[in-house]
């Protein structure tokens, strides 16, 4: 904390920014130089900036929790199912009347705290494989929705879609939900007794133990959070969509994708290390390209290579980098 | 930590008590699939013709070679999410490089397993020299790999597999004593399996990929080329993802989704056959029979009538039930050896 | 271990209970109706092009759309992700060729996902580029509302699938999915020998589209007393069909009939057939060229409805005409022809890709054959 007597570019040096940030720069600069040369319209416009973040939206919230579920040392692959049963079940439980919103986000707020409980303890308890224990969890969410729904279902009232539709003042809500979420997160890291136990439980859980940590409770938690998110993700999809259906979660890919943004914002997949902001620039990285190859016309086959190239090469150069910090 | 394959117990035994030994040993898959199976055949007595049977293997034969190559990545400590997709791109670059002219099938399954050579080759690279964690690695190559696949032929299949591909998947020999027909496939498998045995159990490569699975440090200093072998494995794995693509096209021809799903299906297969993911341990039967269980529950879960999203809740359960009953006996092995 | 393995289950249970079953009725008996009147009915225009004819139009008013040329013509596209949608997208970017008038033609591609549609269409009105909007829905209900507000904004044509809006100045479609299922049925109940095993192969469940097409054949099926054996989702996977009618073969012994809601894995339920050393039964189909060539081939008892691709092309020639002004079918009703024994011949074209729908309407167009991936 001696940066208070140094100099302004002192200090700067001294400020690493994380490099996800530089590639998030470069991406949006190649973007809006790419969509100028080829004459496709104004890319740093408000109303364009404005859909990069509108895209970002629905794939960061469950990113921000997955972040959590990565940084303890698991993975939760159950979240695509999660959103589509609180999508189906909260518009089936509002059937369109504005009294029951309360009751539909109690029961979809406890459907999560279950799932994420049961993933949780899953992990720990039973010491499964995360990845199997939460591939299971998400067959088991999937063959239960589509035993019991087939289609829409119900419908969320007008005034529901407040979430999704709405502005206070210049700022959609979507994008002040997404701020909060991530602040939320952020905070409950960098400032809770909780945030400071997750990156010492992803670190090495037996030393953890060691100090005293009750690490499963932090793993248990950890899952809960990640499937909050999920939730949240769902209850926004589902104001949006006006009704939820059982395939709202698995055609956005929610699973895979918001793993390979937590990776790609820099949280090392071994636990840890990391954060939510990291992870905010990864969906960011996406949700521009995806903006990009929309304005340059180029078909989604060659974007879904560059994904995937994206996600190898991001990681590399952090596995690059911190051998040389490690020595 | 986990030794359960090096336990054994020196004081004499009943009988019984070796062969539950035997059966512990190896894991109870073979026990798990011999009642799915005594189950179907009770639902309908013909499962057990050698003709529906000999059906039933040669249904299950892409997902068994797929299991046996994903073993090799689990016990180095990997994944290998880009088999499902490098199905696909073998099933539609066949199709279309083919073009339906028999005399266009060995070059082009040549070129395929080029293409999962170096898939393969890269995968390994990137994990083992650029310290890419495998499953993100693969996870990349999973998005990529079906994208180029799309890309190449316009998004929709092109071409046609000729009848000279399609026997590896398809074909039968009609008339063989006791079985009547007898598909190619189920003599692949057959002769790949015994391959893959070998390879695993029988070789310095299998030795090494358990060991730098089991403590890649130790290894390192014992000699092993840890990174070769890392190499190796995915090269196995994706050339097993190539034969499977050539099988499954063979089976039913192409289509843009073939290919969808079968990575996590390998890896289930091959966790219910005891393979502790994250690696150091694994067999190479219980992987196989891990992939015949999975495919004999499908099958089951088919005869029973079920409705289809049920089948898919009772598939979820079974998994976590089976890598959790693993577990659990893992700990009590430890708790034995007072570990 | 035993108090977790409790606490998993009550858990697991909580779930379970918190489900119910919830019935769906897709079925909608004035659309049937409409759509088995509409089958027997004559379109106007020319026969020759039924991408530009339609049954029973009621034209509206475009004038206040009038603008000069060039135009932006904006595509929003549920996704370019089977077979059928990339022969009618290649067929899209063909007719757009034949318009000097369409300088620029913008397709944002949604991938399946409604998220990403509804942003899609938000970024295309946000550019401010587009004349006038092109939408294929991916759902009907969730789309709906980005539809309604594009509508604020500029002319909108919707096809394929619709939405729960009339603000689109025209809805394009074929007649329709029950008209699809029924044709089907109707062949297999006329076909059928007495007392007869009906399979029914589906793709997915709750896809408004295909769901008209099963609620088409359900009842008809119900109503002669079919012995419909089973109905089962492939998810569109040929290695699934293939196992799927395996198994129904071994079971109940003989299949005489098999009902489809699409005809991609057709050959694949054929094959089937032919491992087993069975006869081929009564199949229902599709347009794509490997069908129908085995069809010819093997002189299957057959036939095929389609959902053509041909209505690929209506949606630019509508832009254009509501850009000039000109009035346009508010619903746009497109023929759907049958393929049958009588007219099989027609539609066969063995130099195309074997998942190429015949009834493209694309013979003519520039590029063709190998635009379309043919030879």
């Amino acid at each position: 904390m001696s940066a208070a007597t140094q100099s302004l570019p002192q200090r700067l040096r001294r400020v690493r920014i994380p490099i996800i940030w530089w590639l998030l720069l470069v991406t949006f600069l190649t973007a809006w130089l790419l969509v100028t040369l080829y004459g496709r319209g104004d890319f740093v416009a408000p109303s364009n900036l404005n859909n990069i973040v509108e895209r970002a939206t629905a794939l960061g919230i469950v990113a921000v929790g997955q972040t959590f579920a990565i940084l303890v040392g698991s993975l939760d692959l159950s979240v695509a199912y999660l959103i589509s049963v609180t999508a189906v079940m909260a518009s089936y439980i509002m059937q369109g009347d504005p009294s029951r919103v309360p009751l539909a986000i109690a029961v979809v707020a406890g459907i999560g705290v279950v799932v994420g409980l049961v993933n949780g303890l899953l992990v720990t308890k039973l010491r499964i494989n995360p990845l199997i224990a939460t591939l299971g969890v998400g067959l088991i969410l999937r063959g239960l929705l589509n035993a019991s729904f087939q289609n829409f279902a119900g419908s969320v009232p007008r005034s529901f879609q407040y979430l999704a539709y709405g502005s206070i003042g210049p700022v959609p809500v979507p994008m002040l939900l997404f701020a909060v979420v991530v602040a939320i997160a952020a905070w409950i890291l960098m400032r809770t007794r909780f945030g400071a136990h997750v990156y010492a439980v992803g670190g090495d859980r037996a030393t953890a133990r060691l100090s005293g940590i009750r690490s499963d409770r932090i793993v248990i938690g950890a899952h809960v959070l990640t499937s909050l998110t999920a939730v949240i993700t769902g209850l926004y999809l589902v104001s949006r969509l006006s009704s939820g259906a059982p395939w709202i979660g698995p055609d956005g890919v929610y699973d895979l994708e918001s793993i390979a943004a937590v990776v790609v914002g820099g949280t090392v997949l071994a636990g840890g290390r990391g954060g939510v902001l990291g992870t905010v620039a990864g969906v960011l990285i996406f949700a521009t390209l995806d903006t990009m190859f929309n304005q340059l016309g180029v078909d989604s086959y060659l974007k879904q290579v560059l994904r995937g190239l994206i996600i190898i090469g991001a990681v590399a150069v952090y596995a690059y980098r911190s051998k040389e910090v490690v020595g | 930590m986990s030794d359960a394959r090096a336990s054994s117990a020196p004081n004499p035994t009943p009988v019984w008590r070796s062969v539950l030994n035997a059966i512990g040993k190896v894991g109870p898959v073979f026990l798990v699939l011999v009642i799915l199976i005594a189950w179907i055949t009770y639902l309908n007595p013909r499962f057990i013709e050698p003709t529906f049977f000999l059906n039933f293997l040669r249904r299950a034969a892409p997902l068994m070679i797929l299991a046996a190559g994903q073993l090799f990545v689990v016990v180095t400590g990997g994944f290998d999410l880009s088999q499902g997709s490098l199905v696909t791109l073998t099933v539609l670059a066949g199709a279309l490089l083919a073009f339906g002219d028999p005399g266009n099938t060995w070059w082009v399954i040549a070129l395929l397993y080029g293409i999962g050579f170096l898939v393969g080759l890269f995968n390994g690279s990137v994990t083992s020299f650029l310290r890419v964690p495998s499953f993100i690695t693969t996870l990349g190559m999973l998005l990529s790999l079906k994208g180029l696949a799309l890309l190449w032929t316009g998004g929709a299949p092109r071409g046609a597999l000729p009848d000279n591909f399609r026997a590896f998947g398809r074909a039968t020999i009609d008339g063989v004593p006791f079985v009547g027909r007898l598909p190619w496939a189920v003599i692949a498998l057959v002769v790949l399996s015994a391959f893959f045995i070998y390879l695993f159990h029988f070789t310095v490569l299998g030795k090494h990929a358990l060991a730098v699975g089991d403590n890649q440090h130790a290894a390192r200093l014992a000699g092993v080329r840890v990174s070769l072998v890392r190499i190796s494995a995915f090269v196995i794995s994706s050339l097993a993802a190539v034969t499977a693509g050539i099988m499954l096209g063979g089976f039913s021809g192409v289509s843009i989704n073939v290919g969808d799903g079968l990575e996590l299906e390998s890896i289930s297969a091959v966790v219910l056959g005891g393979a502790a993911l994250l690696g150091g341990r694994g067999n190479m039967p219980a992987a196989l029979a891990g992939a015949l269980t999975l495919q004999a529950l499908f099958t089951l879960l088919n005869f029973l009538g079920l409705p289809s999203p049920i089948r898919v809740t009772v598939q979820g359960a079974i998994i976590i039930g089976a890598v959790a009953y693993a577990a659990w006996r893992a700990v009590r092995a430890g708790q034995e050896r007072g570990a | 271990m035993h108090r977790t393995i409790r606490i998993m289950l009550a858990l697991l249970a909580a779930i379970a209970m918190t489900f119910v079953v919830a019935q769906n009725d897709f079925f909608d008996a004035d659309d049937l109706q409409f759509q088995l009147d509409a089958m027997e009915m004559e379109a106007e225009g020319p026969a020759d092009q039924p991408w530009i004819q339609a049954i029973e139009p009621e034209y509206v008013d475009t004038s206040e759309y009038a603008t000069e040329g060039p135009y932006t013509v904006c595509f929003s596209n549920a996704g370019v992700n089977n077979p059928w949608r990339v022969v009618g997208y290649t067929t899209m970017q063909a007719e757009v060729d034949l318009h000097p008038e369409i300088t620029n033609f913008i397709h944002v591609d949604a991938e399946g996902s409604d998220n990403k549609q509804i942003s899609d269409i938000n970024g295309l009105l946000a550019s401010g580029d587009c004349d006038v909007l092109i939408v294929s829905p991916n759902t009907t209900a969730a789309l709906t509302p980005a539809v309604e507000a594009a509508c604020e904004q500029l002319p909108v044509i919707v096809f394929d699938r619709g939405v729960n809006t009339d603000c689109p100045v025209t809805f394009i479609t074929p007649i329709g999915g029950y008209a699809f299922g029924a044709a089907a049925a109707n062949f297999i109940v006329e076909n059928l020998p007495d007392g007869g095993n009906v399979l029914a192969l589906r793709i997915l469940p709750g896809v408004d589209v295909l769901e008209h097409r099963w609620s088409g054949a359900e009842r008809i099926f119900q109503d002669a007393g079919v012995n419909v054996v089973g109905s089962e989702f492939t998810e569109g996977s040929t290695a699934n069909t293939k196992s799927i009618v395996e198994d129904y073969i071994q079971l109940f012994g003989q299949i005489d009939a098999i009902w489809m809601d699409a005809g991609a894995t057709a050959v694949a339920a054929l094959e089937a057939f032919e491992d087993f050393g069975a006869p081929y039964p009564i199949i229902t189909g599709e347009d794509q060229q490997d069908f129908l060539i085995k069809w010819r081939d093997e002189g299957l008892t057959a036939v095929a409805p389609t959902f053509p691709t041909y209505q690929w092309r209506t949606p630019i020639i509508a832009a254009t005409m509501i850009l000039g002004g000109e009035s346009v079918p508010g619903h746009w009703v497109l023929p759907q022809p049958v393929v049958t024994e009588e007219n099989l011949d027609q539609y066969i074209q063995p130099n195309m890709p074997p998942l190429h729908y015949a009834l493209c309407g694309c013979e003519e167009m520039p590029g063709f054959p190998e635009r379309w991936g043919g030879r």
